[in-house]
């Protein structure tokens, strides 16, 4: 009944058994950090602390020490904010829509995909919030009773929906990993010897035994979650660029928007995805599991999504020009050639030129390369957000109110503060959890397994 | 008052799956199976039912999308009504295209929390709960079987034995 055809390429290299798997992740958690990993996580931390910083100024003093002005009055904040939660979807692409097309590879990368996902959606939450300029006041943003004699929040706003769109989003993809990994926290607990430790993973294991009725509720509801996240995942992405949509600027308005950011977010959420794997399949020593084919497999997405990004920028500019509204055409012109430029063209080249390299099958499967194009798709995708929210801002209806936008050091200083904070959080987790779903990465071993490809 | 149980270990999915079907099909009960990982066919052979998370989440789902409109008629419609942008909110029909997302949201939100709290509440899963399978091998790479005994510990023995376990204990549990 585990038949695979001979001809598929094997998912897990080096002839690993179960035991196998079961050691080989286990082993970053028992085992002790290297250099290596210090010398991140203390760069991590510094940056963090940094950007910690800037946000307390921003939010004792006001966000006017941002590089905000009357015209730009949506710039980095926004720009990072969506950033990061289009890198959060290819966590649950790659875990929930992999999985409704059961697709097998998705298994050795799902969860630290789904990590990246958790930590990308909590820093993207951090600039909305501290935009509002009172943090503390946050919750105001809730549908809750008040002393205005009730005036709701309006739910006629896509500001609204993304706060909906996101808490769901956030929330879900958590459960969503959670519940995947306590099988893995009790493989822990039953390996671990010291006593504190068995305890800590006893207690996020939940008490989980591998009963026969509960893997039969634990595939229900992974299917289930799985149906649930992927229209999901697609309606968050929709709904942050219906903060654009729905307006009247011209750049913004714009009805091909949400497959557009759709397809960038997937895209991004891939680059950054191989940014962190490559890494880390060597630091933990995981090469056997997160394969040259499994890299393969997410550049020829990286590759697809690229080139439907670059379809829907050519399609703006055809729809720019066809509609013949004199704003849009001047929005669209002064995009690629205004004195924003750089920026325009630096996107095009970043997310629409490099990802046709992949065509080359030799440059699809070279580690080095890969990783070179993960950092310039985070770049480019980095820059789409700045084009489309800075440049459609900048030049306003009235001439004399046209302006430029310069980040300060504090815009700086939370940018990379929030990289800190992801790396930070990333880092810990390759620590103490199992970075791979070795519970249901065993399922494949015999279809999969390269043992059973000879 | 004590019983006695039988507990097999297995190496291999195949090798216990087979082993339940033809243990069952000599009229013995498999009270529980414990594995690493999910093994398909075994509810079956088991003769568990089907679960029915799935149709939970979909009522849980229904109720999600009931309580959002009505949360939006009542405090867009009923309770403060404005105008918003030159758009009147005179009934949930003629707004309802802005409240779709949220609808949505709220749809998604609780068919899948409140699927997973079942599940977690239907398994006795929580934190501090201090259960563990009988065998810790059990996470790792082997399969354990579990039969309770009536009189009949020398049969059930020999017959796991011959259906490939690779060892047979016999333990008294509370």
């Amino acid at each position: 009944m585990h038949y695979e055809s001979p001809i598929r390429e094997p998912l897990i290299l080096e002839d690993k058994t179960l035991h196998d798997i079961t050691e080989d992740v286990a082993r970053p958690i028992e085992g002790k950090a290297n250099k290596y990993w210090w010398a991140l996580f203390i760069a991590a931390l510094l940056a963090f602390m940094w950007g910690a910083g800037c946000l307390a100024y921003t939010a004792g003093t006001g966000i006017g020490v941002w590089g905000l002005n009357k015209t730009v009055g949506w710039a980095w904040d926004i720009t990072n904010f969506v950033w990061w939660v289009g890198i959060g979807h290819a966590g649950t692409l790659i875990s929930a829509v992999l999985l409704l097309f059961r697709q097998k590879w998705r298994l050795s990368i799902n969860r630290s995909a789904e990590a990246m996902t958790i930590f990308a959606v909590i820093q993207a939450g951090l600039f909305p919030i501290f935009h509002m300029g009172r943090p503390w006041l946050a919750y105001w943003v809730l549908p809750l009773p008040n002393n205005f004699g009730s005036l709701w929040v309006n739910f006629n706003s896509p500001l609204l929906w993304d706060v909906f769109a996101i808490s769901t989003y956030l929330t879900v993809s958590l459960v969503f990993w959670y519940m995947g990994l306590i099988p893995d926290f009790a493989m822990i607990r039953d390996r671990a010897v010291k006593p504190t430790v068995k305890k800590i993973y006893a207690i996020l294991s939940f008490g989980w035994s591998g009963k026969a009725k509960h893997w039969q509720r634990f595939e229900e509801l992974s299917l289930v979650l799985a149906g649930l996240a992927t229209p999901l995942v697609l309606s968050v992405h929709t709904i942050v660029s219906m903060d654009f949509a729905t307006s009247v600027i011209p750049g913004w308005h714009t009805t091909i928007f949400p497959p557009y950011f759709v397809a960038g977010a997937i895209f991004s959420g891939f680059a950054m995805v191989q940014t962190l794997l490559l890494v880390m399949r060597k630091v933990v020593n995981m090469e056997a599991y997160i394969t040259i084919k499994h890299i393969e497999y997410m550049n020829i997405v990286i590759m697809v999504t690229g080139s439907i990004v670059g379809v829907a920028y050519i399609t703006e500019l055809f729809i720019a020009w066809y509609s013949g509204v004199e704003f849009e055409q001047y929005a669209f012109l002064n995009r690629a050639t205004g004195p924003y430029w750089w920026a325009y063209w630096s996107m095009m080249t970043c997310n629409v030129f490099s990802p046709q390299f992949m065509w080359f099958k030799k440059l699809r499967t070279s580690i080095a390369f890969t990783f070179f194009i993960s950092i310039i798709v985070n770049i480019g995708m980095w820059f789409e957000r700045f084009v489309i929210i800075v440049t459609s801002l900048h030049r306003d209806y009235l001439p004399s109110s046209w302006s430029m936008f310069s980040p300060t050091f504090v815009d700086i200083g939370i940018f990379i503060g929030t990289i800190g904070f992801f790396f930070v959080l990333f880092l810990l987790y390759a620590r103490t959890f199992p970075v791979i779903a070795q519970a249901e990465l065993k399922t494949i071993v015999k279809s999969s397994g390269s043992q059973n490809k000879k | 008052m004590s019983k006695k149980v039988i507990y097999g270990v297995y190496d291999d999915d195949d090798v216990i799956l087979k082993a339940v079907k033809d243990i069952r099909a000599k009229g013995i009960h498999v009270d529980e199976v414990y594995s690493p990982f999910p093994i398909h066919g075994l509810d079956h052979a088991l003769g568990l039912k089907p679960s029915r998370l799935a149709i939970a989440s979909f009522l849980y789902g229904c109720t999600g999308l009931s309580l959002g409109l009505l949360m939006m008629w009542y405090m867009m419609i009923q309770d403060w009504p404005q105008i918003i942008g030159g758009k009147p909110n005179f009934s949930l029909l003629d707004n309802i295209p802005a409240f779709v997302p949220i609808a949505f949201e709220l749809t998604v939100f609780f068919a899948a929390h409140l699927m997973v709290l079942t599940y977690l509440m239907r398994c006795k899963l929580y934190p501090g709960s201090s259960e563990t399978s009988p065998d810790p091998r059990t996470t790792d790479d082997k399969f354990l079987m579990e039969i309770e005994a009536h009189g009949n510990e020398a049969d059930l023995i020999a017959i796991m034995k011959e259906t490939g376990a690779t060892e047979v204990k016999e333990e008294k549990i509370a």
